[in-house]
């Protein structure tokens, strides 16, 4: 196993058992779907807006190189810097080379998911600066020096108490537990980085190439106070956030704030256009973009999942993810946690070191189903299994698949092995749920089923026999009385019996 | 209609009191059943195993049987999502491709095939306690399947369906519960709770497999839940 899927594994086992955990993220989970599926219905036609959506993403993705250009292009012409960065490391030097120029010593800066992927805050300290998150989720998380949770709700998993304790230990001043009462906490500390920094730092929610402008969406206004008040602005961007034109914000905004948080719209939604214009009054005096590439056209060269390229960083597929709902988002060790991550992790990290992801997965389809603009996350996963062993085969279980396609294969082997299964689960009540047990990764946790005493097959040739005039007509039965007797519904119990009577107790009938 | 029956390994093996169930109400319609005898699996744990290679001969074989066959049948429907949904996709670019494409649309699970062909809501079956039904992700997601098995429980007399609030996975997943156990018995008893918040007495499902899955917690756990195919709920009289 490579080092993240045994990190992977182990933090899984813990979290998956910690029924703390389980409550507190089903319980804000149920919250959210209820407000999603509240201003989904003010969508005259969520189905329909999420087909255009797609489509807006497949034409933007599609001729990436041409609204990128655009893009560069119209922004620039209002004196932005553009700059473009292949990997995470030219991304880094990019902006840590701006800061020093800039001879800035205090960093704020907004929520961006890019600046996570690229480790900026670590390289930004490493280089002398300091750096402080202003959204509040992400500013919780950095004092606790850990990553985000969820990609948009970055501190889901603490609990008012928690906040208040950390702001106590960190901040010295926690007056109580009140939700409001914390953020004012946090923003008093805030206001002061605000006027202090001399670089705000921020990430993009879309690039529109119509009109070479930065959306940002927000709930705080702490993006727009990362955007004004410091005398620079450093946008990063991954090249897949653009959008054709203005007019498709008007789909995205809501559509974004929907999946994403529940709401009809966030709370702020702005336009930065370029640094302050000659006769304006506020904002950065130098703007700087940084597009971001970091194997994002690796992506878009593969012609089968390229859709990963529209995703719009909503974090709805998270939201209804069994497994993220039961692991928790910093169990993937990754920056984009969820089916998403697990989607794009392989091609931006490698697939054979990050191949566990996918095969985490029990492949329902709550995230496909759910995901604004349509992207085929499950089945993407299913391909990754499929890339991933094709490229490097597991042996043993090539050998015990073509062996088990013998096995269903071959009617009499097929007919051996159920009669052999049946001696052998005899014995099995002596291994059970123990480590010598061979079904010890079922048995641990939940019982095994038995096999039946008689397999269906073994019925219907047994009643073909005794049959004088199967057809049309329905059946005739050899054994009296075995006709619709019903279900036998206490399946473990009763499948040990002949299939075709039910004669022990448990029948749903009775 | 001539009907063929595809009966998965799990159900001929553990619980095939669920195909005699398929067979009793399909003989009490009037249709002739025909059971395609030598086939056992249709290739979906290698094939969600990422073990494509290992999957297509099992895929072929199914294919080669079936060929003949008008309308073939399956209780399981994540099985017939396999026949479906996957098979074109596993032998893509094979000289089998077209033969998948062609047996696609005459794939059907048991509940649909009620309801969506034959029209057929009720049965005759009686069945008086409190249930909930789970839909198995591939019938749902992969087959849209959602409201035949509805619709079919409406039509059996003293039965009270009670949903249960979140649609969610039962952690099954095939060879992801022996891979992932700690994850999928955790996605297990999350089913269990939203089941045992509707106070019903039984799961019903068209899916055995997420049946097995949920049984052997509510055994393991002793929960007062049971659970049951619905083919078997429309034998019960």
């Amino acid at each position: 196993m490579t080092a993240p899927a045994t990190q992977f594994k182990a933090a899984a086992k813990t979290l998956a058992a910690d029924l703390r955990h389980r409550s507190l993220i089903q319980t804000a989970l149920g919250k959210y779907e209820v407000k999603r599926d509240e201003m989904k219905a003010r969508f005259q036609d969520w189905e329909g807006a999420r087909q255009v959506a797609a489509d807006i993403k497949f034409e933007a993705i599609n001729h990436l190189d041409r609204y990128l250009e655009q893009f560069v292009a119209r922004i620039e012409a209002r004196g932005t810097k553009v700059h473009w960065a292949s990997t995470a490391e030219q991304a880094r030097q990019i902006i840590v080379g701006i800061c020093r120029d800039r001879q800035a010593r205090r960093i704020v800066k907004s929520k961006a998911m890019t600046a996570e992927e690229i480790h900026l805050n670590q390289a930004l300290e490493q280089a002398g600066f300091k750096v402080v998150e202003s959204d509040l989720g992400e500013f919780i998380v950095q004092l606790r020096d850990e990553a985000p949770y969820h990609i948009v709700f970055p501190a889901m998993h603490l609990t008012r108490g928690e906040i208040k304790d950390l702001f106590d230990r960190k901040l010295g001043d926690a007056p109580s537990d009140n939700p409001e009462v914390l953020t004012m906490v946090a923003s008093r500390v805030l206001r002061q980085e605000y006027v202090a920094a001399d670089v705000g730092i921020t990430g993009a929610n879309f690039a529109v190439a119509e009109t070479g402008m930065i959306s940002v969406t927000e709930n705080e206004g702490n993006a727009r106070l990362t955007a004004a008040l410091p005398k620079t602005m450093i946008t990063l961007v991954g090249i897949e956030k653009i959008v054709p034109t203005l007019a498709d914000l008007a789909l995205f905004l809501p559509m974004l704030a929907t999946a994403g948080a529940g709401q009809l719209l966030s709370g702020y939604n702005t336009l930065y256009g370029g640094p302050r214009q000659p006769g304006e009054a506020d904002g950065p005096e130098a703007f700087h973009v940084v597009l971001l590439d970091n194997q994002r056209t690796a992506l878009l060269a593969d012609a089968e999942q390229r859709d990963a390229l529209h995703c719009i960083r909503c974090g709805a597929c998270l939201n209804v993810c069994p497994i993220f709902r039961n692991v928790g988002g910093q169990t993937y060790g990754t920056t984009y946690p969820g089916p998403i991550g697990s989607v794009i992790t392989p091609h931006l990290r490698g697939l054979q070191e990050w191949k566990h992801l996918p095969f985490a997965s029990s492949l329902c389809g709550a995230c496909s189903e759910v995901c604004p603009v349509k992207i085929d996350l499950h089945h993407h996963l299913l391909q990754h299994r499929r890339t991933a062993r094709a490229a490097k085969p597991v042996w043993w279980e090539k050998l015990a698949f073509r062996g088990f396609a013998l096995l269903v294969n071959t009617p009499w082997l097929w007919r051996l092995s159920l009669a052999v299964g049946r001696v052998g689960q005899r014995f099995h009540g002596l291994v059970k749920g123990t480590k010598l047990d061979p079904a010890y990764v079922w048995t641990q946790s939940r019982e095994a089923p038995a096999l039946a005493g008689q397999s269906f097959k073994a019925w219907w040739r047994e009643r073909g026999r005794g049959t004088t005039d199967h057809g049309g007509t329905g059946p005739r039965d050899r054994r009296p009385g075995t006709r619709d007797q019903g279900p036998r519904v206490t399946s473990h119990e009763s499948s040990r019996n002949d299939p075709g009577v039910a004669t022990k107790g448990g029948t749903a009938h009775e | 209609m001539k009907l063929t029956l595809f009966v998965p390994c799990f159900v001929d093996a553990l619980y095939p009191q669920v195909a005699v169930a398929t067979v009793r109400i399909l003989e009490q319609l009037g249709h002739q059943v025909e059971v395609a005898e030598d086939l056992n699996c249709c290739g979906q744990p290698a094939f969600n195993s990422g073990c494509w290679l290992e999957a297509r001969p099992v895929a072929v074989r199914v294919l080669e049987k079936l060929r003949d066959a008008e309308t073939v049948l399956i209780p399981s429907g994540s099985c017939g999502a396999m026949l479906r949904r996957f098979y074109p996709e596993l032998l893509a670019g094979t000289p089998h491709e077209a033969a998948a494409q062609a047996l696609a649309p005459r794939v059907f699970e048991f509940a649909e095939f009620l309801v969506e062909k034959l029209g057929v809501t009720d049965v005759g079956a009686r069945f008086p306690h409190k249930v909930t039904y789970h839909d198995g992700c591939h019938s749902l997601r992969e087959m849209h399947i959602h409201r035949a098995p509805r619709q079919l429980l409406a039509g059996v007399r003293d039965l009270e369906l009670i949903e249960m609030k979140q649609v969610v996975c039962c952690g099954f997943g095939g060879t992801f519960s022996a891979k992932f156990p700690m994850i999928s018995t955790a996605m297990g008893e999350v089913k269990c709770t939203e089941a045992l918040a509707t106070g019903a007495e039984y799961i019903v499902s068209c899916d055995s497999s997420c049946l097995m899955h949920v049984q052997g917690l509510i055994d393991r756990q002793k929960l007062p839940l049971k659970t049951v195919h619905l083919a078997e709920v429309l034998v019960a009289a």
